[in-house]
């Protein structure tokens, strides 16, 4: 059997999956003496359909000049490649405006752009006595700038824990959200349990005692329809690289009355009104967040990315997510010695599923499974404290996409037997 | 790829039944040494008597916590650095670097590494050269900790 073998129908896969995976040029790649790739890490980076890459090379090879500068045609076609992205992934998130969209390098420049710009003077400024409101189960990269930004302005960082089924445990929310909680910042869907969040219930909680709501979408936006809207939250950040797009560039969407109150971040090119000697004046949103030549062929490749999923449907990519990764769990729980870390129902979680298998180390088991072409994570991926709230230092993760299928799923599951019996735990 | 060039059976014995495991008294100096983007920890003692080209290793206790290649690594060194005089130690340390570093292409010396022969392998897995000198990046730390310790000796006075 071979991993495109599709004769598995289980309900909710996409469509023509065959179809689908023949744009990923690089599914069809053999490795590790021979066998076909097995790509279980998209929740690490996800891989990059034709259109993407083809995009980016039309850039290149015919378009290719600097933005809102060049009076030429070259740079009236890329500032129009440039711009128009700007409008796919305004659209792809539903924002009321292309103007809230601002392009960052990642997901983690787009939270470190709001945890910098607080700490500074403004109406939003965060100082003494102030609190800022995570979880347990967020990336480093959505606790260490809050971390920067308490320790900086004298402010208090809190969080909500996490429930031993692996949910974000609201029963102290009373407690946690108050009229002293200016900033609530939390993952929509948590890259090491999988976890979906209720953000909506917590932004409305938020809303009430006035404060700002940032989500991290860097896990939920590759894999489920994402209404900014229809959320009511203020900020959202994610990145190009894991919506099938190109590594260096991410994206801050921001209500316009949030992004109008935040003091420039980088000062530079492009970001200004006017520059006397003395002082500047700035651009409006979101040119005042981006100084210097921004990431061009990075933002068509992400346009390209964005319509691409947008083409195949959300509502779907959501439903093939949930059924390989109900069909994943199942085939988990049938290997003894393997526990799942987080919730155990597919409908609450996304594609990235986190586990221990006894008497193997994480690493091991990367490795192994590496020797038979299945590409899976292994350690505390950027999780330290969630991995601690289990008791555990790192884990294996396996993370589906839109291209997984069923038969890469068994595969996994005889590679977990075998790493078994090569490091003879039974 | 040959799974069994990186998991020779002496590898996979020594995470098994590691040797020397659990930290011990007396020791001069303690360090905690993390490989950050795995998450691998070594907590590690060693207590050297002597000085200068008389220093000799007495002990090395450690806990740790990471993959059979980390955790064998740390078993095999403890085999072969104690009861050693230090300046032996270390240079059975720096054979082992250069192998560890040598992309696969240095033939192991058994007569010096004994056991660390067994981890030629891990030389051609670039992924985990890091895994398996974790340990003994902690045992050279502790040791200079220790010898810069010997050099001032904590008395009552100074303390």
């Amino acid at each position: 059997m071979t991993v495109t073998d599709t004769r598995h129908a289980l309900p909710g896969l996409l469509p023509g999956l065959d179809l689908v995976r023949a744009d990923f040029p690089i599914l069809g790649r053999t490795v590790a003496g021979g066998n076909p790739l097995v790509y279980l890490d998209s929740a690490n980076t996800s891989q990059k359909p034709q259109v993407v890459i083809d995009a980016m090379v039309d850039h290149l090879e015919r378009h290719n000049a600097n933005v809102a500068r060049a009076m030429h045609t070259l740079g009236a076609e890329s500032t129009e490649g440039f711009e128009s992205a700007r409008d796919k992934v305004a659209a792809f998130v539903n924002a009321p405006s292309r103007d809230e969209v601002v392009f960052t390098k990642n997901a983690s420049e787009a939270i470190n752009l709001v945890a910098n710009t607080l700490a500074w003077n403004g109406p939003l400024q965060v100082g003494p006595g102030d609190e800022v409101l995570i979880t347990e189960m967020e990336h480093h990269s959505n606790i260490v700038p809050w971390q920067l930004l308490t320790e900086r302005t004298g402010a208090t960082l809190r969080w909500f824990g996490i429930t031993d089924d692996g949910r974000l445990d609201l029963s102290d929310v009373d407690d946690l959200i108050t009229e002293r909680t200016k900033v609530v910042s939390l993952t929509w869907v948590s890259n090491m349990l999988g976890t979906v969040n209720p953000v909506a219930d917590i932004a409305r909680r938020a809303h009430e005692v006035g404060a700002i709501v940032v989500v991290d979408g860097a896990q939920a936006v590759p894999q489920m329809p994402v209404d900014v809207q229809a959320a009511d939250i203020d900020l959202l950040a994610f990145t190009g690289h894991k919506v099938t797009g190109p590594t260096g560039i991410g994206v801050l969407w921001g209500r316009r009355e949030v992004l109008d109150q935040l003091p420039p971040f980088l000062g530079g090119g492009e970001m200004i009104e006017t520059v006397t000697m003395a002082r500047s004046t700035y651009a409006p949103v979101p040119h005042k967040f981006e100084a210097g030549t921004p990431p061009i062929v990075e933002a068509v490749g992400l346009g390209a990315a964005v319509d691409y999923l947008a083409a195949l449907g959300m509502d779907n990519v959501r439903a093939h997510e949930e059924a390989i990764t109900a069909y994943a769990l199942q085939g988990l729980a049938s290997v003894s010695g393997l526990t799942v870390l987080g919730p155990q129902r597919a409908e609450l979680r996304g594609g990235a599923i986190s586990f221990e298998l006894d008497g193997v180390h994480p690493h091991d088991v990367a490795q192994v499974l590496d020797s038979r072409g299945i590409a899976v994570r292994a350690g505390h991926h950027c999780a330290k404290p969630a991995h601690k709230r289990f008791g555990v230092q790192s884990s294996t993760r396996m993370s589906s996409y839109l291209y997984t299928t069923p038969a890469e799923i068994d595969a996994l599951v005889d590679g977990l037997e075998y790493t078994k019996k090569y490091f003879k735990v039974s | 790829m040959d799974l069994d060039a990186l998991y020779q059976e002496i590898i996979l014995d020594h995470y098994k039944n590691p040797h020397h495991k659990g930290l011990r008294e007396p020791y001069e100096a303690e360090v905690h040494h993390v490989n950050p983007t795995c998450g691998d920890e070594v907590t590690l003692r060693v207590h050297v008597s002597g000085a200068g080209e008389d220093a000799v290793v007495e002990d090395v206790s450690y806990d740790a916590e990471g993959c059979s290649i980390s955790q064998a690594a740390a078993s095999v060194m403890t085999d072969l650095v104690i009861g050693k005089p230090l300046a032996e130690a270390m240079s059975v340390h720096e054979t082992f670097l250069a192998l560890m570093q040598g992309r696969g292409a240095v033939e192991p010396d058994e007569d010096v590494l004994e056991d660390g022969i067994a981890f030629a392998g891990v030389a051609k897995f670039p992924a985990r050269v890091k895994c398996a000198l974790l340990s003994w990046m902690a045992w050279k730390d502790a040791t200079s900790q220790a010898l810069d310790q010997t050099a001032t000796p904590v008395t009552e006075e100074t303390r």
